[in-house]
C-alpha cells in the first residue's frame, strides 16, 4: 500500500511541495497563514492555467514556446479593446478566439508543413512580440489608461478567493473532464504515446496536435487579459521568459517531455511548487544573489525525484515467461 | 509625400532665411531630436522656445528625423550645415555615428553640443547630462525622506542584480543616507524589471517588513509594480511608493494615493538649458573646457567635467500637483 502510494509521482510531489512549505514557515510561520496560501495561490493561478495548455501541448510530442508572448499579445490587445470602451465580456471573448488563432497558427505549421514545433514556436514567440511592438509602437498603456472595472475583475473576491483564482479552478476543472472524458483528450495521449499504433485507431496525429495548440493558445489569451488587468500594465516585454516557467511547470509536474503521459493533477502541482518557490523566495530572507541558483536547483531536484519515482521497469508480456526465469 | 514635404519645407525654410537676413539676424540655434513626434522631445521644444523668449534674439529650428535613425539625423544635419545654422544641440541616435557630420559642422564654425543622449568626445564641444548618478541617488532618498517627518523604515526595489545604473544610484543613495536621520534602508530587492516579479517582491517587502514606510524604485516598471501591489493589498497611505518613473505610466498610481511623489528629469528644463547653453558658447562669452561653468539660465550653472560633460539638475519631482500636466508629455 505504502510502496504503491510511493510510486505515484502525483503523491510524491504532493509530499514534495509539504515539505517545502513546512521548510519555508519554519523561518517564516505567516507564510502557512490560509490568506497568504490563498495569495500564493492566485499569483501562480495564470502557471496553473498555462501549464495546463502546455500540458496538452506537450502531451502530443509537441512543445509550444509562444505561451508567454501570445499572453502579452493578447494582454496588450485586452487594453487596447478596453480603452476603445468595448465591454468586458466582448474582451474576454476575443482574447479567448485570438489566443486560439494565434495557437492555430503554430499548429497550421505543425501540422500542414510538418516543422518542428520547438521551431514553429520559436518563430512565432518573435512575431507576436514583434506584432504588439506595430500595434502600439512600443508604448505602454497604464493603469489610469484601463477601466476600473477592467481591472477589478480578477481580484474581486467572491466566497474568499479572488475571481482570478475561481477561474484558474474552473479551467483545472474543466481540463480534467475534457482529458478524462472526451475522446480528443484521449487522443492527446494516443497521439503522443504510440503515434503509429494511434494512426491505426483511427486518430489523426497532425489534427490532434493542432487541437491542442489551439487549446494552449486560448487559455494563454485568457490569461492574457488576467495578467494585465492584474498588474495594470501592458507592454511588450510583459511575461517576458515565463514560456521556460510554464514548460519548467510541466517537467516537474511529471509530463513527459517524450509526450504521452502526465496527468492534470501533476502539471497543477508543478505550477503549484514553482509558484510556492518563487513567493517563498522573497521573504525568506535569502540573498537575492542566491535566489536562481535555489529555484533552479530545486527544479533539478524535483525532477530527479520524479524521474526516479517514475522509472518504468520492463513490462512483463509473458507470464509463463517470467515463471521460468 | 514625403519628397513634397520636404521640398515645401526646404522652401519655407529659405523664405525664413531671406527674412531673417532682412532683419536684425537672430542666432539661429537647431534643436535635433532622436525623433519627431514624441511628446519628450516636443517638451524639450517647448523649453528651447521658453530660453529663446528670455534671450530675445534667437531662433529655435526644432527639427528631426522621423524615425530613431542615425542616418536620419545625419540628413537633417547636413541641411543644416548648409542653411549655415549658428549652433546645433543635439540628442544622438548613435554616439559614434554622428561624430564625423558633427565634426564637419564644428569646422563650418557651427557651435555643436549634445543634451539628453551625448555624441562621443570628438563630435562636440560639450555634452549636457539631465542629471548625474549622485544627484539621483540623493533624490531617490529625499523622496522618502520628504513624506517620513519622523523616519522609518525604507526598502528599494531594484531592476536586475547586474544593472549598472541602478547599482551606481544605490550606491550614491546609501552614501548619503546619513544626511537623512531616521531613514533606515532594511531591505534591496530585485525584481528583475518585471512587472510579475517585481509585484511578488514588493508582496515579500511587504509581509516581512510591517513597519516598512517607503518603497524606493529607481526603475520605470518595479516603481509602477510596486504601486499596484501597495495598491492590492490595501496599504496606499501607510507605505509610499517612490523612486523613478514616467509620468504617463505613473498618473493612476499618483492618483490613488500610492505614490505621494516620484522623479525623472524634466525635458522643458532641459530643452531650455541646452538651448541657454548652445547660446552662450555660440556667442562667445563661454568657453567649453573642462572645470568651466556656463550660464543654464534660471537653472543655474552646469560644470564641466574632465569630459566637458556636465550635469543639470537633480531629477524634477512629480506629484498630484503637476502630473496631469506632464502625463500627456511622456
Amino acid at each position: 500500500m505504502l510502496s504503491s502510494l510511493l510510486k505515484s509521482r502525483e503523491a510524491v510531489l504532493a509530499f514534495a511541495i509539504l515539505v517545502l512549505v513546512a521548510l519555508i514557515a519554519l523561518r517564516f510561520p505567516a507564510f502557512v497563514a490560509p490568506s497568504n496560501l490563498a495569495a500564493v495561490f492566485t499569483d501562480t493561478s495564470p502557471l496553473i492555467i498555462l501549464a495546463l495548455g502546455q500540458m496538452a501541448v506537450i502531451l502530443t510530442k509537441c512543445i509550444d514556446l509562444s505561451v508567454a508572448a501570445n499572453l502579452a499579445l493578447c494582454g496588450m490587445v485586452a487594453a487596447m479593446l478596453n480603452g476603445m470602451g468595448v465591454p468586458l465580456p466582448a474582451i474576454l471573448l476575443a482574447v479567448i478566439v485570438l489566443g486560439a488563432a494565434l495557437g492555430a497558427v503554430n499548429g497550421l505549421l505543425v501540422w500542414t508543413l510538418n516543422i518542428p514545433s520547438i521551431v514553429v514556436t520559436l518563430g512565432t514567440m518573435t512575431i507576436f512580440r514583434g506584432i504588439i511592438f506595430l500595434l502600439t509602437d512600443g508604448k505602454w498603456i497604464n493603469a489610469h489608461q484601463m477601466s476600473a472595472g477592467f481591472k477589478a475583475f480578477p481580484r474581486a473576491a467572491f466566497l474568499g478567493l479572488p475571481v482570478m483564482a475561481w477561474i484558474a479552478l474552473a479551467v483545472v476543472g474543466c481540463f480534467a473532464l475534457f482529458i478524462a472524458r472526451t475522446p480528443l483528450g484521449r487522443a492527446l495521449f494516443a497521439v503522443g504515446g504510440n503515434p503509429h499504433a494511434a494512426v491505426y485507431t483511427g486518430i489523426h496525429i497532425g489534427k490532434t496536435q493542432f487541437a491542442a495548440f489551439v487549446i494552449s493558445g486560448a487559455l494563454a489569451g485568457l490569461t492574457g487579459y488576467l495578467w494585465v488587468a492584474r498588474y495594470a500594465v501592458a507592454y511588450v516585454d510583459i511575461a517576458g521568459g515565463f514560456e521556460l516557467d510554464v514548460v519548467a511547470a510541466c517537467v516537474i509536474g511529471g509530463i513527459a517531455i517524450a509526450g504521452g503521459a502526465g496527468s492534470v493533477a501533476g502539471a497543477v502541482m508543478g505550477a503549484l511548487f514553482l509558484g510556492i518557490i518563487k513567493n517563498a523566495l522573497p521573504v525568506v530572507g535569502i540573498s537575492p544573489f542566491w535566489q536562481l541558483a535555489i529555484s533552479g536547483s530545486t527544479i533539478l531536484i524535483a525532477i530527479a525525484v520524479n524521474a526516479r519515482s517514475q522509472g518504468k521497469k520492463g513490462r512483463i508480456i509473458l507470464k509463463q515467461a517470467e515463471h521460468r526465469a | 509625400m514625403s519628397i513634397l514635404k520636404k521640398a515645401l519645407t526646404t522652401a519655407a525654410l529659405s523664405v525664413a532665411m531671406m527674412a531673417g537676413t532682412a532683419q536684425a539676424e537672430p542666432m539661429r540655434i537647431a534643436l535635433v531630436v532622436k525623433a519627431l513626434g514624441i511628446g519628450f522631445f516636443e517638451a524639450a521644444n517647448k523649453g528651447a522656445e521658453e530660453a529663446a523668449k528670455e534671450l530675445g534674439d534667437v531662433e529655435i529650428i526644432y527639427t528631426g528625423p522621423t524615425d530613431t535613425t542615425a542616418e536620419g539625423q545625419i540628413e537633417v544635419i547636413n541641411s543644416l550645415i548648409a542653411q549655415k545654422v549658428d549652433a546645433i544641440a543635439v540628442s544622438a541616435n548613435d554616439t559614434d555615428a554622428l561624430v564625423p557630420t558633427l565634426k564637419k559642422a564644428m569646422e563650418r564654425g557651427i557651435t555643436v553640443i549634445s543634451w539628453d543622449s551625448g555624441v562621443a568626445k570628438d563630435g562636440r564641444l560639450m555634452h549636457l547630462n539631465p542629471s548625474s548618478s549622485a544627484l539621483i541617488g540623493n533624490t531617490i532618498v529625499k523622496l522618502a525622506a520628504d513624506h517620513l517627518p519622523e523616519g522609518g523604515d525604507v526598502a528599494i526595489l531594484s531592476a536586475t542584480t547586474t544593472s549598472t545604473n541602478q547599482n551606481t544610484w544605490i550606491e550614491e543613495a546609501k552614501k548619503v543616507l546619513p544626511n537623512y536621520p531616521g531613514i533606515n534602508i532594511v531591505a534591496t530587492v530585485y525584481g528583475d524589471d518585471l512587472a510579475d516579479k517585481s509585484y511578488r517582491e514588493t508582496q515579500g517587502l511587504l509581509q516581512t517588513y510591517p513597519n516598512l514606510k517607503a518603497i524606493i524604485a529607481p526603475t520605470s516598471v518595479g516603481i509602477v509594480a510596486a504601486a499596484q501591489a501597495v495598491e492590492d493589498a490595501g496599504k496606499v497611505g501607510s507605505v509610499n511608493v517612490t523612486g523613478l518613473g514616467l509620468p504617463s505610466e505613473m498618473a493612476g498610481h499618483v492618483k490613488s494615493g500610492a505614490s505621494q511623489s516620484f522623479a525623472i528629469w524634466n525635458p522643458i528644463d532641459l530643452g531650455y538649458s541646452a538651448t541657454m547653453i548652445a547660446y552662450h558658447l555660440a556667442k562667445g562669452d563661454a568657453k567649453a573646457e573642462p572645470g568651466a561653468e556656463i550660464s543654464m539660465g534660471r537653472m543655474g550653472n552646469v560644470k564641466l567635467d574632465d569630459n566637458n560633460e556636465g550635469a543639470m539638475a537633480d531629477p524634477f519631482t512629480y506629484d498630484a500637483s503637476n502630473i496631469d500636466q506632464f502625463s500627456s508629455i511622456f
